[in-house]
């Protein structure tokens, strides 16, 4: 079920504030963050995110049509370095 | 000969089925369209006057989505995921369930035909 739009879209308040700074200020700096469930606004447009996945800092250069996914979405926590035996032989002999 | 948005219609069948083998229309669409249009759902499609199609037809163009265009969206809405680099693009790339259904087993409609596993073995019966 969707979110009410009474609420509007979840940003973890910490982080809202930083980034309207960072736009009062009119500079980027890479903004750290845990908080992966926070929508991406308007706002946040151009700036770089680290966005913690569970291990380290990925970062997310934010464009104009990612507004409206959660950081979290471009943080991806699971690493799938394929299966073992011969079908990873196979794999390589023709790439996706 | 009923030809509407490009598709043919099939002849012997009611005009609110027969409307559903237009991509981008269901049973509740042809409903709609229907009643908007003014024609009566039980009528066969080789009843239909002509003024009848030209009204179905007619509103089918001006206020909805269908085949084609229908198609051509939904396809860059999927690039657009993709290109985006977000989760839900990954997944579309690689062919595997989007909204995170378990993959462990299951998932074959995504998936397509089973593959066998080298060297996996057969679970034995005791």
């Amino acid at each position: 079920m969707a979110r009410s739009i009474k609420k509007g879209p979840f940003v973890q308040e910490a982080l809202l504030l930083k980034v309207e700074a960072l736009n009062l200020k009119n500079e980027k700096k890479v903004v750290k963050t845990w908080s992966r469930a926070s929508t991406i606004l308007p706002e946040f447009v151009g700036h770089t995110f680290a966005v913690h996945n569970g291990n380290k800092f990925v970062p997310v250069y934010v464009t104009e049509n990612m507004v409206g996914h959660k950081l979290g979405e471009f943080s991806p926590t699971r690493l799938f370095r394929g299966h073992t035996g011969k079908m990873v032989a196979d794999k390589k002999a023709k790439p996706q | 000969m009923a030809r509407i948005a490009g598709v043919d219609l099939p002849r012997e069948k009611r005009v609110e089925i027969a409307l559903t083998y237009i991509f981008g229309v269901g049973r509740p669409t042809s409903l709609r369209i229907l009643t908007e249009a003014g024609v009566p759902a039980e009528t066969r499609v080789r009843d239909l006057t002509d003024t009848e199609v030209a009204r179905l037809r007619q509103f089918i163009e001006r206020a909805l989505k269908v085949e084609g265009s229908l198609r051509t969206e939904v396809a860059m809405n999927i690039k657009r995921l993709m290109d985006i680099g977000s989760y839900r693009g990954t997944r579309h790339r690689r062919g595997l369930p989007v909204r995170g259904q378990r993959t462990h087993t299951n998932a074959r409609t995504k998936k397509g035909p089973r593959r066998a596993i080298a060297g996996k073995k057969k679970a034995t019966k005791k």
